[in-house]
């Protein structure tokens, strides 16, 4: 009774078998899981059963509800028992469930090692093969290496069957247990000549796959390809062979001669198959071939028939293979650019993805903007987000390549950039808003665009806010937030900007972003506040920060610390302005002091340039550190200093060469180098610190040209006209937005020509160096490009791009300065009533003695406190002055000279006047209107103690010759009772150096240089020069505006250039205490005042 | 290499799964959904070729497929095979199916996904391509499952027996 109902229930239970259960799933729609879960329970009450059948059967199930994603590991004893049965039926079943749902963490596994290696000794083939298949696909390090001997057994099996599974198997084997190579490699070896092609093949597949990991050790095996190859006519292994010599050409490169006739051969043969087969073979022929120009040759006609057959598929491969071909051969793939674009326009994503990945090496200053331009099409036509972000990614990546190189308009740029933000959903907004940084940072004639677009993107702000999808594009206003700020001078309308920047919508983006927002808020407040008052009406001022105060709590409140940090110090900021403009005190100046100083963009490694001082040990401390958290305290104080110098300069004092020192020289070198230019007067000691090194072999990438090399330029320019020309095509077409914007855009020609002479000192300082320093990048992004087949950009990137956080070292600047424009233009009646007598000779008197010192700053750059000496000396009765003499700025033919005025005696002094008597050669600019004697008013007062600085712009004809122009400044000397006329005379000292740029070169451009024949020859000698060389060339590079082109040795080549464009070229060479120069210039006179100078200046020490 | 083997039909339901690389099943589930939504997409006269999924491969992987009416046939293969290489073995699988299902449908590798997977076995062993020709790998597969007939029948007669 009993086992009639297990029998009974056997039955039924036996009676679902796989068929049944799948039709019960499709029945049971609704509640599929359920439904399963029953299913479940019911395998489990099966493999409880002793019956294999049953047991079998349940495993079978199992097997297919591990295919819907059930975890069925719990069955896994089960399974083993199911492998283990004699029947061949129950044992695939079981070795197909554990070839399923084994891995190597399957602890069952060691129990199955002896049932394995009973299957593999099997008499029956078929229970030895199926053992085999399911080996391979759950093989852990213990089967592999105690089964690897019953497997080399199986390769000289009998049954070709067998053979075949066991070579293949070997692979995973090696793969799980790599000591069993060594031993099988010689069976491995004699299967590639087996008489079945079955299990050539496999020996074939395994090498290949062992060869792709190892290339090396499978060269020997080449002459036994060489006969396959020739004599094999399964397709299968003669791709398989073909990619194996794909491996092998590379590290013998006598394989690639031997192997074109074969190959040339082969696709003789294979003409005559249908096309599609000859494409496949023609593919991996181009894949196997890389390194060979012969082979190249042959390759490359598979990719031409196969473009004009419009098979797809083809056009996909033979894209694949370009792309293999691109790394080596670009020549020949450029030549396919049309077609390549053409696959842009393919309704595949495939080939289009391919084809992108083609023009990252195909574009050219000629063509970016219309690759640029059919990708920017695409953006707005692609659907799915992964291939639009693709797209952005790319077109960012071709026009930010090797450091921009192929931007010749960056204006086109940044409108890029900013269409590229309009995209729904993409995930790149930081990678977007770190190339409107860059280029708004590196490219100073860009600014009053870029600013002008982010305006408009800041106002518009709602838009990427507005949409949670939209999250990843909000981080554009991270940058658009900065560059408003940072460039709010440039604003047309800086206090719509900042209320757009107020908003209390700005509270809902991410809390970095926040956080620059309100920084930068601040800085626009300063630069609206100062634009207000020059007005006589101050309510607008005071509405500005009353603005400020309502809408600034907001982000006091902020959870986000350093939004609320930022956001109190600047709140209690602007109520203290407040409280001061209720009082009618002007305060612009001082609060545009808080931002003041110019970005400069550095290279990341300028810093390993500067060469470390004789003598000074950077890792020693000078001052043994107390404790670790000491040093740390070090850091905020030299920053400190820092600031100072750049506020005050009679703080100078203060910042002893002690004080520098303690900061960790390795970690904060460059602000050193800051404050040793702030303190360089004080500290005649550290004077010939080569700061000027920076400048010099430091490629400080900021065109406003990119790559327009001298040679070329005229070329470049009507180039250049006829670019914009079709970008204001463009933008008509895509860009109906932005009216108010376009008078500006439309003016590009002349925005190249009459920008700034700053942005024209950009251009002469750079052009050489960043001409040779880009080919060789390009160099070496394309090797890059080669290895890697994703070019990789942190390589190029550590090398070129500038790190954005260095405040510039205008360090002396101060904040009435910024009024100077405006004021050199006014000018005032001269009144001459001086009093005092004057000695215009050299005597010194030591306390009254002042020195005039010039420094010229060449336009952007950091510090060149180059050159020469104005000496000039004065007594004055009542007061005495320190001027300093700075030129700034310099083009063609202008100078600009800046003069700091202090005022060192106890009277207030005021109405100051500046005259330069006129030569013939140089001459003041003065507004128009002024007469050739008038002076020019100093725009400001000075209070007992306080300095101050000036600029006046000098026009020079003829830079050859130095000379000196007598000068006079007059003012009155106001006292508690009275006040006098006083005058001061002076001489500038124009040098010949003074008109020199430090400009690196190359040596190869150098060597062209004086190959060219065009350039006269001098030389001078020194004599009795004791200082070391790299201090003597440290100090002709200081002093005279040169850099060291290459230095072997004692002996060194120098190169600089004139601002008319003469080239200097100097070969010091030293020996014992006499120093040789040979000089060479296009302009002998220029040359022989030069070295005079030279001499001088050694022959002061 | 092979990476993987998917036969899934117009709906994304899975018809069979062969990973040559052990996923746990969420992993497998998830991965056979989103092949099923990259290939799906696509047209019927686009290449056969798409770049693999985040999930499973990377770029040196590629997905190429085959779409017979109702079903779509994924291998996920790397560099080392060769991409019409695999479009061919597609085929062959195919039209292996198709004669030892006599005129193949979805049907039959609902109900049979074990003769499915025997049938697969003999021509990709552990992501490898073992046999590439058709009348090969029908032969084997046919004396497999004769043994396996007579086994059965013996089966069934002691079942009768007891």
């Amino acid at each position: 009774m009993a086992l009639k109902i297990v029998k009974g229930s056997i039955d039924r239970m036996f009676d679902k078998n796989l068929q049944d259960l799948v039709r019960g799933i499709r029945n049971h729609k609704e509640d599929e899981a359920k439904y399963i879960s029953t299913c479940i329970d019911e395998i489990k009450q099966e493999l409880k059963q002793d019956n294999i059948a049953v047991k079998a059967n349940a495993v079978c199930k199992l097997t297919y509800l591990q295919m819907l994603g059930y975890d069925v590991s719990w069955a896994a004893f089960n399974i083993v028992e199911v492998m283990s049965s004699s029947k061949f039926t129950y044992k695939r079943i079981g070795y197909l469930a554990a070839s399923q749902c084994f891995h190597e963490s399957t602890d069952v596994i060691m129990l199955t090692t002896n049932q394995i290696r009973k299957d593999l000794s099997s008499p029956n083939q078929y229970d030895t093969g199926v053992a085999l298949t399911g080996l391979s696909c759950f093989v852990t390090p213990d089967l592999a290496r105690d089964l690897a001997n019953d497997i080399m057994t199986l390769m000289s099996h009998t049954k070709p069957y067998i053979r075949k599974k066991a070579v293949l198997i070997m692979y995973k084997v090696f793969l799980k247990y790599p000591e069993s190579l060594r031993p099988a490699f010689p069976r491995l070896k004699e299967k590639l000549e087996d008489p079945d092609p079955g299990v050539q093949s496999a020996a074939v597949n395994v090498i290949c796959e062992l060869a792709r990991r190892n290339p090396k050790n499978y060269l020997s095996l080449a002459p036994l390809f060489f006969k396959l190859m020739t004599s094999s006519t399964n397709n299968w292994v003669l791709i398989k062979i073909i990619k194996l010599f794909g491996a092998l050409t590379p590290l013998e490169p006598r394989l690639g001669k031997k192997l074109i006739e074969p190959l040339t051969n082969l696709i003789h043969r294979w003409e005559e198959i249908p096309s599609l087969k000859v494409c496949h073979m023609l593919i991996s022929l181009s894949s196997g071939m890389p390194n060979h120009s012969a082979s190249i040759q042959v390759s490359l006609r598979g990719p031409l028939p196969i473009n004009s057959m419009f098979v797809v598929l083809v056009k996909y491969l033979g894209l694949l293979a370009m792309s293999k071909i691109l790394k080596t051969h670009p020549k020949s793939v450029q030549s396919h650019k049309d077609l390549i674009l053409q696959c842009l326009d393919d309704k595949d994503e495939s080939i289009r993805l391919r084809a992108l990945d083609l023009l990252y090496g195909m574009v050219s200053k000629k063509n970016l903007m219309e690759i640029v331009k059919k990708l920017m099409l695409h953006v707005d036509k692609a659907e799915g987000t992964t291939y639009r972000d693709e797209l952005l990614t790319k077109i960012i990546d071709i026009c930010s390549q090797s450091n921009y190189q192929y931007i010749t308009n960056f204006e086109w740029y940044i409108s890029i950039l900013v269409e590229l933000t309009r995209l729904e959903g993409t995930r790149h907004g930081h990678l977007i808003a770190s190339q409107m940084l860059d280029v708004a940072i590196r490219v100073k004639a860009i600014r009053v665009f870029a600013v002008a677009q982010m305006a408009t993107l800041l106002d518009n702000a709602h838009l990427m806010t507005g949409n949670v999808q939209r999250k990843g594009i909000c981080e554009v206003l991270y940058a658009a937030a900065w560059i408003c700020g940072e460039f709010s001078e440039h604003l047309e309308n800086p206090t719509q900007t900042l209320e757009a920047m107020l908003r209390p919508k700005v509270a809902t983006l991410p809390g970095h972003i926040q956080a620059v927002y309100v920084q930068n808020a601040a800085k626009l407040f300063a630069t609206v506040l100062k634009s207000q008052e020059g007005n006589t009406d101050s309510t607008a001022a005071q509405e500005t920060s009353q603005l400020m105060i309502e809408r600034l709590p907001l982000f006091v409140q902020s959870a986000n610390l350093e939004v609320q940090e930022r956001a109190s110090c600047i709140l209690q900021l602007v109520k203290y302005i407040q409280k001061l403009q209720q009082k009618d005190v002007e305060v612009a100046e001082e609060v545009i002091a808080l931002f003041d100083g110019e970005l400069n963009p550095v290279a990341p490694k300028a810093q390993k340039k500067v060469p470390v001082p004789e003598g000074l040990d950077l890792d020693a401390w000078i001052n043994e550190p107390p404790s670790e958290s000491e040093s740390e305290d070090d850091q905020p104080k030299a920053i400190f200093a820092k600031e100072e110098t750049k506020h005050s300069r009679t703080r100078h004092t203060e910042v002893d060469e002690k004080e520098l020192a303690k900061v960790s020289w390795a970690e904060h070198a460059t602000q050193i180098v800051y404050l040793y230019s702030g303190v360089y007067q004080e500290a005649p000691g550290v004077e010939h610190i080569p700061v000027v090194q920076i400048d010099l072999s430091v490629p400080l990438k900021v065109p406003g040209l990119p790559m327009s090399d001298q040679y070329v330029k005229l070329e470049e320019e009507r180039r250049q006209k006829e670019r914009v020309e079709k970008k204001k095509k463009d933008k008509k077409k895509r860009k109906e937005k932005g009216g108010g914007r376009r008078k500006k855009r439309d003016s590009g020609p002349e925005s190249e020509e009459d920008i700034t002479p700053a942005h024209m000192v950009d251009i002469v300082t750079e052009e050489m160096p960043e001409d040779f320093i880009i080919s060789s990048q390009v160099l070496k992004v394309q090797m890059s490009y080669l290895c890697v087949f994703r070019p990789s950009r942190p390589l190029a990137d550590s090398e070129k791009l500038p790190v954005r956080s260095h405040r510039a070292a205008e360090a002396l600047k101060s904040p009435a300065e910024d009024g100077e424009a405006e004021a050199a233009a006014s000018l005032e009646p001269k009144k001459k009533s001086s009093k005092e007598k004057r000695e215009k000779k050299k005597d010194k008197e030591k306390d009254r003695k002042v020195r005039m010192n010039s420094y010229f700053l060449p336009g952007n750059h950091t510090l060149f406190p180059l050159a020469n000496d104005l000496e000039a000396s004065f007594s004055l009765s009542s007061s005495s002055k320190e001027n300093d003499i700075q030129g700034n700025l310099q083009d063609g033919s202008q100078v600009v000279v800046s003069v700091i005025f202090e005022n060192k005696c106890d009277s207030f002094l005021k109405s100051m006047e500046f005259n330069v008597l006129d030569s013939l050669n140089s001459k003041l600019q003065r507004p128009e209107g002024s007469g050739p004697h008038d002076g020019l008013t100093v725009p400001f007062q000075l209070p007992p103690g306080v300095s101050n600085e000036a600029r006046f712009v000098f026009t020079v004809q003829s830079i050859v010759m130095p000379q000196k122009l007598k000068g006079t400044l007059t003012f009155i000397v106001k006292n508690e009772d009275s006040s006098t006329h006083e005058k001061l005379d002076f001489k500038l000292h124009f040098t010949c150096s003074s008109y020199l740029i430090t400009t690196p070169c190359y040596s190869d451009a150098f060597a062209k240089l004086l190959e060219s024949g065009d350039l006269k020859c001098s030389s001078v000698r020194l004599e009795g020069v004791s200082q070391p060389f790299h201090h003597l060339l440290a100090r002709i590079c200081f002093h005279h505006h040169f850099s060291v082109v290459e230095r072997v040795d004692s002996c060194a080549s120098m190169y600089s250039r004139s601002i008319q464009g003469h080239h200097v070229c100097l070969l010091v060479k030293t020996s014992g205490q006499t120093v040789s120069i040979d000089a060479k210039c296009d302009e002998p006179t220029l040359l022989g005042n030069v070295l005079d100078e030279i001499k001088q200046t050694f022959s002061q020490c | 290499m092979i990476k993987a083997i998917l036969i899934f039909n117009n709906h994304g339901k899975p018809r069979l799964s062969k990973f040559y690389e052990h996923y746990n099943e969420d992993t497998e589930q998830q991965i056979i959904r989103e092949t099923f939504h990259l290939v799906s997409k696509r047209d019927e006269n686009v290449c056969n070729f798409l770049e693999g999924g985040m999930l499973i491969g990377g770029s040196d992987y590629r997905l190429i497929y085959r779409h017979y009416a109702t079903l779509y046939f994924v291998f996920c293969v790397d560099s080392s095979e060769s991409e019409l290489g695999i479009l061919d073995l597609i085929q062959v699988f195919v039209e292996t199916l198709d004669k030892c299902f006599e005129n193949v449908c979805e049907l039959d590798l609902i109900f049979h996904v074990d003769k499915v997977h025997n049938i697969l076995a003999e021509m990709v062993m552990g992501g490898m391509v073992l046999e590439t020709n058709m009348n090969e790998i029908i032969t084997q597969v046919d004396s497999q499952n004769k043994m396996e007939k007579s086994e059965t029948f013996i089966f069934q007669s002691t079942r009768q027996d007891r």
